[in-house]
């Protein structure tokens, strides 16, 4: 990037202010591999003036970086990444992340003190269980079971925080988690321990109960570190898509500020090729403005002062002052917010099946416990010793597997996912996405490349798109950008000149050469013979004394799209198109991809309208969209995934992103979603056949804490190993 | 048994010890990153010729 062109960049807002005279920023990297990045980011940047630290987390792709204040400033920290060759850009952690990685360190120390309680306990349990086997005394026996209480009973209340706290969120709002009996059976153990170790009793159940918060804060702490790794990422993502906005300070002076700093009234600056950051009235200025993204329509309107522009949109013509407004009521942007809200409230509160076997599961264990402590009652037992087995009966049957079943598999699965450029943020679009039926795509910058590209390179002799590449790249207009990307930049030729709204011209020997609108370079009649071949490109041409050719670009196909159509086909789903574009313009992507069900000229709340009439045919929809137009149906879908090119409030109100050029990933997506499902299964059974196992054996009485502590970390370490084969 | 004295209190001492370590590490932000922790232990970087 030259330095020329940039306005002053304003970053005071993501500077920390340390202790001792220091300052620090955070900032999201671009490009970081390995370690050998690793390293040369952090040489590179100590050997800056002033400098103090400069620190990569490999994981989250980040690099804190301290320097003594006024010694260095972050716009030439930033300047001095981007050539060591990585893009950088400021970062301010939101306030979820903050929240979430104070919670996993919480889990994390939770578990650690947990592992130390188990162990120690395992230790005098073990002590105590060859004991009863051969000539312990019940003089040390007691001693050990006390001691063991001296670790359990602090460690419960420490460690067994996040599941007392989320049963008791859950009883207060009159549902029944998992957590629900995973607290009442670490009480119960707790509580009986104590009561048989006052009586001198052979047996107590503190191992059990310590063993049990160790083996779910495993699955926990997992579960939580793949979120907020996701979420990391993602943040980055948003981060290095750099929104930021050219204000136009009232002495005339420009500033690059990030988007959030811009406030209604700022006028701000949009030059040619730019994506304009903000939804305001245009003051001054005349222009062309693509609107792919926020309607899907690939045709460029037309503004002028006076006319609204939309965040999202790209400024193709001219420069554009544009004064920043708020969505007003009647306003596209107004009707999308709407529709969104509604869509959003509509959104039926999906039940997690960890969820729905919690609630399926509970009443029945308790119901166990209950019919024992009866029947033992009935056939003439006292009631202590009754109560006893009861007792047992729910350790035993605490979802130690349970709970770890479903974790498990989300950690492994979201993983995969990772590694195939898939991000999702719900945490229970997983399940929801195994369910899918039906996929939905949108067509602009969904099924079609996000950028333009030449369409008819084959027709064009090399040497001429040579030349004309030369002259495109004086030029930022987008069909300018797609030639000369297809020329493969060369240097720009010398001489040129910008003809505004028509194109750009150079002499070369007393010949003029011109590129740029069909009617600046006089070739209509071409044109129309292009136009004719690609019905749905934008037109340019190029012309040097009698030579004139005309270049076709169009928004072509992502090049795995007919692919990925073919493959979730085969994989059983049905696939429809709704779009704004036109509908001849969706009707020919259609026919390439082998899609027969599509809909053109949709406007958001036609889209929304189609999506519930194909939920009342008992439909499961997976909506893929990138607009504006789509954010409403992105969130009234059964789950919704947006390339990584979309536009914020489509991201937003989507489940996930996928990255990259290809459409695989949605396939992919669904492939995994369903894996992961199955093996979702297939842990429930596996946990339902250890308790039929169990059961049996608690209600008559013949478990003993060596059984029970057999029996637990068994069937957890078989649930979290079945796990493992969701990766594929 | 009367081993047992000493045996138990420094199980739970080293354990306790152990526990002490994790806690201090954990918020020392040495879990921060645990993919570039592993990386960092090869790299020579940190060797300096003049020590």
């Amino acid at each position: 990037m030259s330095q020329q062109d940039r306005a002053f960049r304003d970053l005071s807002t993501f500077v920390r202010p340390g202790k001792s005279g220091t300052d620090a920023m955070d900032l999201a990297v671009g490009g970081i591999k390995c370690a050998g990045c690793m390293t040369a980011i952090e040489n590179g940047l100590s050997r800056e003036p002033g400098v103090v630290s400069a620190r990569v987390n490999l994981a989250s792709k980040r690099v804190t970086i301290e320097w003594m204040r006024g010694r260095n400033s972050p716009d030439r920290l930033i300047d001095r990444l981007d050539e060591l060759g990585f893009a950088a850009h400021p970062f301010s952690p939101r306030k979820v992340e903050t929240a979430e990685a104070r919670e996993e360190k919480r889990l994390l120390l939770c578990l650690g003190v947990a592992a130390f309680a188990a162990m120690n306990i395992m230790l005098l349990s073990v002590s105590v269980w060859s004991g009863n086997a051969s000539d312990i005394t019940p003089e040390t026996r007691d001693f050990f079971h006390w001691l063991s209480a001296l670790i359990a009973l602090p460690t419960a209340a420490y460690a067994g925080r996040p599941f007392f706290e989320s049963a008791l969120r859950a009883i207060r709002s009159g549902a029944v988690n998992m957590d629900v009996p995973i607290t009442l059976g670490i009480m119960l153990a707790l509580g009986m321990s104590v009561v048989e170790t006052l009586q001198h009793a052979e047996h107590a159940y503190f191992d059990s109960a310590v063993m049990l918060i160790f083996f779910l804060l495993i699955g926990r702490y997992l579960d939580s570190a793949v979120r907020r790794r996701t979420r990391d990422v993602a943040g980055n993502l948003a981060a290095l898509r750099a929104d930021t906005a050219t204000r136009v300070a009232a002495d005339g002076s420009l500033v690059d500020v990030p988007v959030e700093a811009i406030d209604p009234g700022d006028v701000v600056l949009a030059s040619p090729g730019q994506r304009i950051a903000v939804d305001g009235l245009v003051i001054a200025g005349t222009s062309d403005i693509d609107q792919s993204l926020i309607t899907g329509e690939t045709r460029h309107v037309p503004v002028k002062a006076g006319d609204p522009v939309y965040a999202g949109t790209l400024n193709i013509g001219g420069q554009l002052r544009i004064r920043v407004t708020k969505a007003e009521s009647g306003t596209l942007l107004a009707e999308i917010e709407r529709l969104l809200t509604g869509a959003i409230e509509g959104r039926a509160k999906y039940v997690r099946l960890a969820d729905r076997a919690a609630r399926l599961y509970a009443p029945v264990v308790h119901a166990t416990a209950l019919i024992t402590f009866i029947g033992w009652l009935l056939a003439g037992m006292a009631w202590k010793p009754a109560l006893l087995i009861a007792i047992t009966v729910l350790i035993i049957t605490c979802p130690c597997a349970l709970a770890l079943a479903i974790p498990a598999v989300q950690v492994v699965a979201t993983q995969a996912l990772f590694r195939r450029s898939i991000l999702l943020y719900a945490p229970d679009a997983l399940e929801r996405l195994a369910e899918v039926d039906t996929v939905v795509f949108d067509k602009t910058g969904t099924l079609t490349l996000p950028k333009a590209s030449l369409a008819n390179a084959g027709d064009i002799p090399p040497d001429v798109l040579q030349r004309a590449g030369s002259l495109a790249m004086g030029s930022r207009h987008p069909l300018a950008v797609a030639v000369a990307d297809a020329a493969g930049r060369p240097p720009v030729a010398a001489g040129i000149h910008e003809i505004a709204g028509a194109g750009v011209e150079v002499q070369i020997g007393g010949e003029r050469v011109r590129f740029g609108s069909l009617a600046f370079c006089g070739a209509e009649q071409d044109g129309a013979t292009v136009a004719a071949q690609f019905p749905d490109a934008s037109l340019i041409a190029f012309r040097q004394g009698g030579l004139v050719q005309v270049f076709a670009v169009e928004q072509s196909l992502r090049p795995d799209a007919a692919a990925t159509v073919a493959a979730l086909k085969a994989a059983g789903l049905q696939t429809l198109i709704i779009s704004g574009d036109r509908q001849e313009a969706v009707a020919r992507a259609a026919a390439r991809l082998g899609i027969s069900d599509f809909s053109g000229d949709m406007k958001p709340a036609e889209k929304i309208a189609i999506l519930e009439r194909l939920k009342a045919d008992g439909r499961k929809v997976l909506m893929v969209g990138d607009g504006l137009n789509d954010a409403p149906a992105l969130a009234a879908a059964h789950v919704s995934l947006s390339p990584v090119t979309a536009v914020h409030l489509a991201q937003a109100a989507a489940d996930g992103v996928f990255l990259g050029e290809g459409l695989a990933p949605v396939h992919a997506a669904v492939r995994t979603a369903r894996v992961a499902r199955k093996v979702m299964g297939q842990n429930l059974w596996l946990a339902v056949i250890y308790n039929i196992v169990a059961v049996p054996l608690a209600i008559a009485g013949y478990v003993t804490p060596l059984i029970a502590a057999l029996a637990m970390s068994g069937s957890s370490i078989l649930v979290t190993l079945n796990a493992l084969s969701a990766r594929r | 048994m009367n081993i047992l004295v000493i045996l138990v209190p420094l199980a739970l001492l080293l354990g306790l010890g152990g526990l002490a370590a994790f806690v201090w590490s954990l918020h020392g932000k040495q879990f921060e990153d645990l993919e570039g922790a592993g990386w960092r232990a090869l790299s020579d970087d940190d060797i300096r010729p003049n020590g």
